[in-house]
Formats: structure tokens, sequence, C-alpha cells
């Protein structure tokens, strides 16, 4: 890659989507009172991360700037500080995205391991480019840094659940059945057990299976 | 206390320094960009690299505290290699457009490139665009420029309390935006043009107009409000480009409020720049001759005691010191330097001072507002008050009006009434006041400028009793002014003299026919229709609110045209200095004064500036030595009386527009609707 470029997130100006409103369902400003719970009193901005997650998963995988405001007006901090928060983590999408979360990891472990076969099978799979959502507007597809399971890379991240030891024709399977709607066991798709080593136990013979 | 070795020279320095510190105290100059000493300690910036032995990398050293038997070396072929990596990091991503920046030639990294920086370019990519982000009307913004050392978000922060710009996204993508494209609404704002150590952020008025270099420097004065803060005044030609602070410790550190940086385009719009005379009901231009003769015609045979003298809220010592001396040879003492009607009087000097200083508010612990919004009425004494919050251990209190003065304040209520229940002591809160050390209460002139003035005025005395202000070696009564030359007009004492009119009564005397000749020196924040009915001799810079009912207009000096002292709220005099010499015929107002009471027959004999002074410091000693203040005898004042429930209103309505050069400055003007804009919004949303 040549040179940044201004990447795909631009700032809420006039070109935003226009969404006036958000709010917590009841369901899940129940749930985000329980969030808030778990941190003493006067550091409820801590909260911004679970909440903000909340909210995306409501919102339909992204953050419109109304969840946002909702969100710091909820914890009572200034906006511009969960701009940045919200900015700064891959993890929340600011602008309309495919609904379905498709993340594959390029990090270098994985990227030594075959994710370069991953992306191809996921772009070839969802038609689209990383940084796109799929033509029909279902899934969408980015580039992640490093998903922390890199004993078992390559790894394809899927709406909150893990896809690991890859191969091209698995990761293309996995996600065929994750378009045709099926949920696909989570885990490694070579057939190990958790990242046990990939040639059998060497070690911890006398525990049980 | 560490004990550190820099550079082979052993230092001491307090627990808690840092190397950077120790290093500055051993006399090395060492290159910073994101550390500023009046800010947190952020640390990305990597410029200031010292070696410090035993440890394996070169370290930052504004964010390293300072241990004992570190052995550091600031000079060091590493050291110096270290920077010129930095500084080529920098640089991979900064414009090469010095030659048209507004920051080019007082650019902290122009000046650090001179010394570090690579001859050439290994980088062969592409730069970084960045789109440029909206700021409002103050702050122009150039962020390809931009190294992130995120001192414009701290300041914002931390500073003025307002927390409006962040930094978005991550890493390279990173950018200095309040992301949404909306204006900042700080008062405080342009302070971050001068902290940005490059040239993103920039004045807007002043963006292209000038070179820096060719710019004429004079240290001044500012009168926008009666902080009193150290300016300098940057004109070229006869034209004032540009306004910026000056550092004075004690009272505005070394911040400025925007009024008073960006309010100067004022200066040169509505000028009155010719004598004028009303004839056959219209202004015409004359010249000045004329103009004083028509005012000596109209005094002429007219008794003393129809003649009546007011003082407007900009007006230096100098001329005061001519307006009571002429006052004085006419033998009129209808004379009030009080455009407000705030019934303060001479003696004892402590009810009109702001006795605890704007420094020591730092060794307050609690602080009691009423009738004031300090953060309109004095931005930077209002910075102070949340320098001295973000410390702890310290309360602050209000009766009056709610707003949001960028600290967490106890409300206890919006008028007399709670003042009066406070001060004899049957309010909650007076335990919390009878229980801490330097307490201090700031009255607004708000709460005094209404008709029981005298009677809240002496309310607030018996709460300085009662609860103890003044004790041994602390003094913690305040008025807060928000005229600059409201303190020096009451040292002075150009108050009524035996049997004269105060504010009120000249203008009762106006509309009875009573006072016929009026000279009202820079007044423009009296309704001008009660000022009608006599002969108005206005005396003063802009076609305001006077000018246009005045019969004869006498075109003086703004603040930025003469040299003349102003006394600010805490009673520390200080000389204003001429940068550019007065537009058209107009002149210094003590001349005009001094020529005009030549043209009365009345001549005061003070022909130079020099006599004028002397003058001044025989009517008021404390006046004499510039920057000193004299503390003020305690005593008692104001006047016990029936207090009307009224809730107290600050006398700051709108901030961006309060004087003859703010309401004629656009960018003021551009503040104001926004500000307005704002608040619409606000109630909007919220009820
Ligand atoms: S805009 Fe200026 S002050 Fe703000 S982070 Fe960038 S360089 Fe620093
Ligand atoms: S590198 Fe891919 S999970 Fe760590
Ligand atoms: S000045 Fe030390 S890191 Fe910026």
């Amino acid at each position: 890659m040549s040179g940044p470029s201004l990447g795909p997130k631009q700032p809420y100006g006039a070109m935003a989507p226009d969404v006036a409103t958000f709010a917590f369902t009841a369901e899940n400003l129940e749930e985000a009172k329980r969030i808030l719970a778990r941190y003493p009193a006067g550091r409820q901005a801590s909260a911004v991360l679970p909440l903000l997650h909340l909210a995306q998963a409501q919102h339909g995988g992204w953050l419109p700037k109304a969840a946002l405001d909702y969100v710091a007006d909820f914890l009572g901090m200034a906006r511009i500080r969960v701009y940045e928060v919200a900015t700064f983590y891959d993890m929340f999408n600011i602008e309309p995205v495919g609904r379905v979360q498709v993340r594959v990891c390029t990090t270098t472990p994985c990227w030594l391991c075959g994710s370069d076969a991953v992306l191809r099978a996921a772009r070839e799979v969802l038609g689209c480019e990383p940084g796109q959502s799929s033509p029909d507007g279902r899934f969408f597809l980015r580039e992640f840094e490093c998903l922390g399971a890199c004993a078992n890379a390559p790894v394809l991240w899927i709406d909150d659940h893990f896809y690991e030891d890859l191969t091209y024709e698995t990761a293309r399977a996995v996600l065929e059945a994750v378009v045709r709607g099926e949920r696909p066991k989570p885990g490694p798709q070579s057939g190990r057990k958790g990242s046990m080593p990939a040639g059998g136990k060497t070690t911890l013979f006398e525990v049980g299976e | 206390m560490p004990k550190l070795t820099i550079d082979g020279q052993l230092v001491e320095v307090p627990p808690g320094s840092t190397v950077l510190q120790a290093c500055e105290a051993a006399g090395r100059e060492i290159p910073v960009f994101c550390f500023h000493p009046r800010l947190n300690i952020a640390g990305n910036c990597r410029m200031c690299l010292v070696e410090v032995e035993k440890m394996p990398k070169p370290q930052a050293s504004c964010a390293l505290p300072a241990a004992d038997g570190m052995v550091v070396h600031t000079n060091s072929p590493t050291v110096h290699k270290a920077r010129k990596g930095v500084l080529e990091l920098l640089l991979i991503n900064h414009p090469l457009d010095c030659p048209i920046c507004d920051q080019g030639g007082e650019c902290d990294l122009q000046d650090l490139t001179l010394f570090y920086g690579p001859d050439k370019s290994r980088f062969k990519e592409n730069k970084r665009p960045v789109a440029d982000k909206y700021l409002g009307p103050l702050i122009s913004t150039h962020m390809t420029r931009c190294i992130h050392c995120t001192r414009c978000i701290r300041f914002l922060n931390e500073i003025a309390g307002v927390e409006e710009l962040g930094a978005v996204h991550r890493g390279e993508h990173m950018e200095i935006t309040t992301w949404v494209e909306a204006a900042l609404s700080s008062e405080l704002q342009g302070n971050i043009i001068d902290l940005c150590p490059v040239g993103a952020l920039n004045s807007k008025p002043y963006e292209y107009r000038a070179r820096t270099w060719e710019l004429k420097k004079t240290e001044s004065i500012d009168v926008l409000d009666a902080v009193g803060s150290s300016i300098r005044i940057d004109s070229r030609g006869n034209e004032v480009m540009r306004i910026l602070p000056r550092l004075h410790e004690d009272v505005n550190e070394e911040w400025l409020a925007d009024k008073s940086r960006f309010a100067y385009d004022g200066l040169k719009k509505r000028r009155l720049d010719v004598p004028m005379v009303r004839r056959d009901g219209k202004l015409e231009p004359v010249d000045w001759k004329t103009a004083l003769a028509a005012v000596a015609e109209r005094a002429r045979g007219l008794a003393a005691d129809r003649i009546a003298f007011l003082v407007g809220d900009q007006a230096d010592c100098e001329t005061m010191v001519l307006v009571k001396e002429l006052a004085a040879r006419l033998g009129t003492p209808h004379l009030d330097c009080r455009q407000d009607g705030a019934p303060l009087e001479t003696t004892p000097r402590a009810q009109y001072l702001f006795n605890t200083t704007i420094a020591g508010i730092e060794q307050a612990d609690l602080c009691l507002l009423v009738g004031t919004n300090p953060r309109w009425e004095a931005p930077l004494v209002n910075a102070r008050i949340r320098k001295r919050w973000r410390r702890g251990g310290f309360v602050v209190a209000r009766i009056g009006a709610l707003f949001d003065l960028t600290y967490p304040v106890q409300d206890l209520g919006a008028g007399p009434a709670t003042l009066e229940e406070l001060a004899n002591g049957r309010h909650s809160f007076a335990e919390r006041l009878a229980s801490v050390e330097r307490p201090m209460l700031i009255l607004g002139t708000g709460a005094i400028a209404r008709p029981d003035g005298a009677a809240v005025l002496a309310l607030a005395h018996r709460l300085a009793e009662n609860a103890r202000l003044v004790r041994e070696g602390w003094n913690g009564f305040n008025l807060l002014h928000t005229a600059a030359a409201r303190v020096g007009g009451l040292e002075l004492g150009l108050v009524p003299g035996r049997g004269g009119r105060d504010l009120a009564g000249i203008l009762d005397g106006i509309e009875r026919g009573e006072i016929e000749l009026v000279f009202a020196i820079g007044v423009d924040e009296i309704d001008p229709k009660r000022l009608e009915k006599a002969f108005v001799v206005y005396l003063g810079t802009h076609g305001d609110r006077t000018a246009p009912i005045a019969s004869v207009i006498l075109p003086g000096a703004a603040y930025t045209e003469k040299n003349a002292t102003w006394v600010n709220l805490e009673g520390r005099p200080q000389r204003g200095r001429l940068a550019v010499f007065p537009p058209g015929e107009a002149k210094e107002d003590w001349r005009i004064l001094r020529a005009l009471s030549e043209a009365m027959g009345a001549l005061v004999p003070l022909d130079t500036l020099a006599r004028v002074r002397e003058r001044m410091a025989e009517l008021a000693p404390q006046l004499a030595e510039p920057d000193r203040i004299r503390r003020a005898e305690w005593g008692s004042f104001g006047r016990p009386g029936p207090v009307d429930p009224a809730p107290f209103v600050s006398p700051v309505r709108d901030y961006w527009r309060t004087c003859p050069i703010s309401r004629a400055s656009a960018v003021m003007a551009e503040c104001s609707a926004l500000a307005a804009a704002r608040d619409r919004a606000a109630t909007g949303t919220h009820g």
C-alpha cells in the first residue's frame, strides 16, 4: 500500500447518514444498567466500551452519531470523548455496514500461515473487497489486526465467533455456510482441539480427554 | 530532594520534578513540542529525548520522573541522533508550505528543524492528506501541518474546561477535530493558536494578512474587561494586525480571553475621526477649534451646577485626572465614573477592589460567588478559579443565576434573600463557610448596580464580617468589575463632590432640565434617551450609542492609540502604550480635555504627560508605581436597608459585545450570533 488514505471513515458532517435519534430498548437499558453497576461511582465513563458494543448490536452493526451522543449523555461524558473511542477501535463502525461482521486477520502470524488465502476466499464468497459490504448488504468484510488467536492462525472472525486453522477450502466452506444462513461450528476447522499441538498431544498425557 | 548529574553538572531538584525540569535547572535547553509547563504531560512527540545512563534507550525527559543519582546526557551524539530521527519522522507528513504559513517565523518546528532537521527527505511515498476542520470564526486550521502534540486538546480540557476538541481515529489516521464540524464555544479558545507549536491552528481574522517579522510589537494592557491582561499589540503601518497575550504570572499568566484577542477589527470600524458639531439637527464635521468653541459657547454664562461629567468604562487615568481638574475648575460637583450606577464609594478602598488578588485565588479554599458570572465578566479570573478547583479541596458556591462556569458550583439561591440568610448565619452553608481557613467572596457588579445596591453591599459587608473573610494575612472580600476604567476612577475620586449629583441624579437632572450640559467621556452603556435632552459633548472613539445624540463630538484615542494608565480590578496600575496613532483628526483624550479647558477659560495647566502623571500621583499616591498593588484598608461600607427579592443578574449578557469596540467588531458579531444560536438550540432540545 502506498501512503495512507483518509480511510473509509468520514467525520459526521453534511454527508452523515441521517439517524435522528437513538435510545436503548427497554431490554438493553436494563443491560446497560447492569454493566454500569460493575464500575465504581464516578468511574462510569469506563463503561463506554461495553455500552458502545451494546448500542452497535442494537443498531444493526454500526453506530450513528445519535447513538454515540446517547451513550455519552448516558454516561455523563463529553461527546467528543465518545467520538474518540468509537473512531479509535476498529470494532466500531461509524458508517452503515452489512449486519454480519466478517474480519480476516492479516497480521504477521496469520499472514505467515496463509491469511492471503482466507482473504481471497472471503472476497470470492462475499463478492466484495475489504472495507466494503457485500452487494446484498448482509455482510461487511474487513482486514483486521491480530485477533488474539495466533496459535490457531489463520483466523477468521464472524460475529463474535472465531474460525481457526483455516485453509482456502475450509474458509470457503465456513463462509458459504454462513451465507446460506447456517451457523457452522466455531473453533479450529482442521480437526484439532482448541490450541493443542497440531500433531497431537506432547504433554499432560495423564489428564483425560 | 533528588540529585542528578546533567552533562557532568550536579543539580538538586524538588521531589516530583521531571528530568526535563532538572535539565532546565542545569541551564540546558531541551527541545519540546508536546510538553507545556501549564498542561498535563502527554509525552507523545518524543522531541525531548535525552540519554540516561543505565537506561538502554533514549528517554523522553518530559515524562520521566527525576530520580536520585541519575546521570543524564543532553548533548551526546546519541541524543543528537535521536532528535534528528524524531524530527525526520515528524517532517514526513509535514507540508513544505512555510513560505505561506502564518506561523512562519515563530514556529517551533521551523526553529528546531534549523538545528536538527535533515537536509533532504528520504520519504518517497505520498504525504498524508488531512482535511481541514471548521472550528468557528476565530481559528483557522491547516491540519496537514498538525504534529499531534495534543496541546490544543489538553488546553481546552484542562484550562478552558470545555471538552470539545479531540483526537479521532488512530495512529497515522489520527486527526484533531470536533468531529461534528461545530464551532468551539470556549471564550479562551484563541490560546490554542499560541499553544500550537506549528501552523496547524491560526488566527482566522489574521490569516494571510502579514508576516510576523514585519510587525511592530508594542507591549501594552488590555481594557476590554477589568482584568488588565498584559498584551502585545502587533501593528503594521498604522494598523493593528493582531493582539497577543504577554506573560504576567499574577494577572493573565500567559493566556488571553477571546474578546481581548479578537475584537481589534472593531478599532477600525465606526470610528469617530473628525470633530463634529450639530447644526440644524445634523452632525457636521468641523475643525477642532470650531468644535471646542461650540462647547465653550454653550457653557458661557451657564451656572456651574447645570454642568455634569460622566465617565465611561474604558477611560484611562490620565483622562480622568483632566476630567476631575476640569470639573473642579468649572466648579461643578456633578461628576460620576460609575456608569453602571453601582453605589461604590472611594473609602474604604477595600469595597471596590479584588482584594484577594487574582493569583491569590490559588490560596483560597472556598469561593462564594454573589451575583456574578465570572466566565463572561472576567474569563481569566474564572480560569484561575477553575485552576484552583482542579487542585482539589476547593468549594465553589453561588448566589445568583445558573450558568456553566466549567467547574461544579453549589447553588445556594438566586437573590439578596439568600445573601441575607447567609450573612446572618441562618443559612446551612454558613457552617461550611466558617469551617475553612481562606474563604473568598466575589461580589459581581450585577448584585449592586441596582436600586437596592447599597443595601446588598452592606449585606456583603456583614457577611464578610461574620464569616471573617478578612483575617490576618488574608482578605477574602472581592468586587469583580467589568469596566477597565472603574477602579482607576474610584482611586482618583471621580464621584460627586459635596452636594453633587451621582449618575441617577444627573440623569434625573437632565430629565428636569436642571442639567443642561453633559460631558460624556466614552459613555456608551447608558440609554441615550436619558441624555438626549441635554447638550451632550461626547468624547469617545466610536459612533456607538451616545454619539448619535451628541451635540458635539470630540474624537478620542482608543486604548491602542495612547500612552495611558489603567488600574485593573485588583488595584494594579498598569501602563498601556501607543501602538498606532489615532485615526484622522482624533487625539489623545487628555490633550483634548486640556485644550477644551483652555477654550472654556478654565485652563488646567497640565501640559505634558509627565505633568498629568505627577498630578495623578498627588490625587492617588497608590497609582504612582506601575504594577504594584497597595493593599487596601478594611472598614465598613454599604448602607443597610431593605432589599428587593429580585434575583441577581450579571451585567454581561452577551460576552462578545460589551463595549463600543467589541460592538463595532464584525468578528465579535459573528461569535455573538453563534452563541445565541447555541443557546437557542440548547433550550430547544432540553425544554
Ligand atoms: S493542532 Fe497544533 S496544538 Fe493541536 S495537536 Fe496539532 S500540532 Fe498540536
Ligand atoms: S496474528 Fe492473527 S490472530 Fe494474532
Ligand atoms: S516534549 Fe517530551 S515527549 Fe513531547
